[in-house]
């Protein structure tokens, strides 16, 4: 495990082959998880006094929420990465991620909505949290529209990576604002993810859901960053090769 | 276990509709990327073995 | 240093006035705004001094981010900004010129305009004070967050449509504290201190976000 290994996979000839690899892997590991997770908050854990069955939406909830956060710090990472070394396959990483991202400030928004509707009384409540998951689906949105209007992908990858860091950079000063802008306007009484007291149970059925949801995203975007790749490198004497054999 | 039956279950205390329709569409979201992604590279795998067949043969004639 | 700076505003300015009719479309569109919410919500006082901060505020960004596309454009297609990149000086110093000049010529002059149609909204006095010094204060930020978003889609098709939906998301915190302090007037709370963290904002933007730029424009440039 020296350094020249982690120079070696970061060509797009060797890291494809890799990744072509690791996908299955990381697919088992997602099996295993999201069986196990759905298994603890489906059908074992019991019910919340206070939240009645609906509780049991925080199973998808906080995974997909979290997930989206942190697959932007992980798409910023990669940005900044590319910026500093000026290493291709960081960009590739970066707008591979972006999706599944998006998709998961999605499926927060959305479940967000559904535990809203029985516990507040209404789909859409501009509660600090669910506003900044939407801010950062407009952030994601930015990124994807940014990358795929320009033609020019080394371009496409630099500047995607700068707008990854100013909005990494602007997530915390967003989310300070909305949460205060809310404080004065009105405060949420019921949190999504402050259950009193959760139990252990409750506590590892999250738990397992998430590392299910963060194996997945793993999974789907190396699958994606290899599209990426061949569609990049087509012109290479490897991804030639590649196509000629099948 | 903690439920006594499958309609126990699925009604989920009266939070079925809410409960199955986030997991529903989480799942829907997961089984569809992945599939979509890989149709792509399906599409993209045809489309450039099928642009280098082009050239091969391009370069073939005079 | 500083010579880099003003020698770019001043020229910008110049630039500007010879062009009087960007501006005038600039005070109008935010003028047009602002007119259209009485005609939506009907014209009841307590609710329009309500809506006020917020309608004011979303008119007077949506105005400054009016002319953001032209920001770099025209440089750009002169090759003038080539020449700037290529010089020795510092291209974000040129960016800051620029930004303080797209100020001049919008924030400046929208906050001015404000108070007048804060009176159309029936604002009291103390709060149309607060709404002028708000906009005076937080439009640099727009101007320094929206360089950015002009460097990064610089020559692209569609530009001005992806511009705001790459700047609009950064543009919530400064509404955010902007229309909560004419908010906090209006309710008696007293503006102090959203003012002071729109200032922090301001900051921020107008230190940070010129570097962010010229590096967005370098990449344009290459």
């Amino acid at each position: 495990m020296s350094s020249i290994h982690w120079f070696k996979y970061s060509a797009p000839s060797t890291f494809y082959p890799l990744a072509g690899k690791l996908i299955p892997w990381f697919w088992a590991l997602f099996a295993g998880f999201a069986l196990a997770g759905l298994w603890l908050g489906l059908l074992v854990a019991p019910t919340d006094f206070q939240q009645g069955e609906g509780y049991r939406i925080i199973f998808v909830h906080v995974g997909a929420s979290w997930m989206s956060m942190f697959i932007y710090l992980v798409m910023a990472f990669w940005a900044g990465l590319g910026l500093a070394f000026n290493t291709r396959l960081s960009g590739m990483m970066a707008q591979a991620l972006a999706p599944t991202g998006a998709l998961f400030a999605f499926i927060s928004l959305w479940t967000g909505a559904l535990w809203g509707k029985p516990m507040w009384g209404a789909w859409w409540v501009w509660d600090a949290r669910l506003t900044s998951e939407l801010i950062l689906l407009f952030l994601y949105m930015g990124f994807i529209a940014l990358t795929h209007a320009i033609d020019d992908t080394r371009r496409a990858d630099k500047a995607g990576a700068i707008l990854a860091l100013v909005g990494v950079v602007n997530v915390p000063i967003i989310y300070f604002s909305v949460k205060w802008w809310n404080t004065l306007h009105q405060g949420a009484s019921v949190s999504l993810t402050k259950a009193p007291a959760m139990a252990s149970i409750m506590l590892w059925g999250m738990l397992l859901c998430a590392l299910a949801m963060w194996m997945y995203s793993i999974a789907v975007a190396l699958m994606r960053v290899r599209v990426i790749i061949l569609e990049r490198e087509r012109h290479t004497d490897w991804v030639k090769e590649l196509l000629s054999s099948r | 276990m903690y439920w006594n039956s499958f309609s126990d279950f699925i009604a989920m205390g009266g939070y079925g509709l809410y409960v199955w329709g986030s997991f529903g569409v989480t799942a829907l979201v997961m089984i569809l990327e992945p599939w979509i992604v890989a149709r792509q590279r399906r599409t993209t795998e045809q489309r450039l073995a099928r642009q280098l067949r082009a050239e091969a043969k391009m370069e073939q004639q005079p | 240093m500083l010579a880099i700076v003003t020698h770019t505003i001043a020229r910008d300015l110049r630039l500007a006035l010879r062009r009087p009719a960007d501006l005038a479309s600039v005070l109008f569109f935010f003028i047009i705004v602002a007119s259209l919410f009485p005609l939506g919500v009907g014209p009841e006082p307590d609710l329009l001094r309500q809506l006020a901060p917020g309608v004011l505020w979303v008119g007077a960004l949506l105005a400054t981010m009016l002319s953001l596309p032209r920001l770099f454009a025209d440089d750009y297609r002169d090759g003038t900004l080539e020449q700037l990149a290529l010089s020795p000086n510092p291209l974000g110093l040129m960016v800051l010129g620029k930004v303080i000049a797209h100020w001049l010529v919008s924030g400046l002059p929208l906050a001015l305009l404000a108070p007048v149609l804060g009176l159309q909204f029936d604002l009291p006095a103390e709060a149309l004070w607060v709404l002028t010094g708000s906009i005076l204060l937080g439009t640099p930020a727009l101007s320094g967050i929206g360089a950015i978003g002009a460097g990064l889609t610089l020559g692209l098709r569609g530009g001005g449509v992806l511009l705001s939906l790459l700047v609009l998301p950064l543009y919530i915190p400064v509404l955010i504290f902007g229309a909560g302090a004419v908010d906090a007037t209006v309710s008696g709370l007293g503006p102090g201190a959203h003012l002071s963290l729109l200032a922090a904002l301001t900051v921020g933007g107008v230190a940070f976000a010129p570097w962010a730029a010229a590096a967005a424009l370098k990449i344009a440039l290459e």
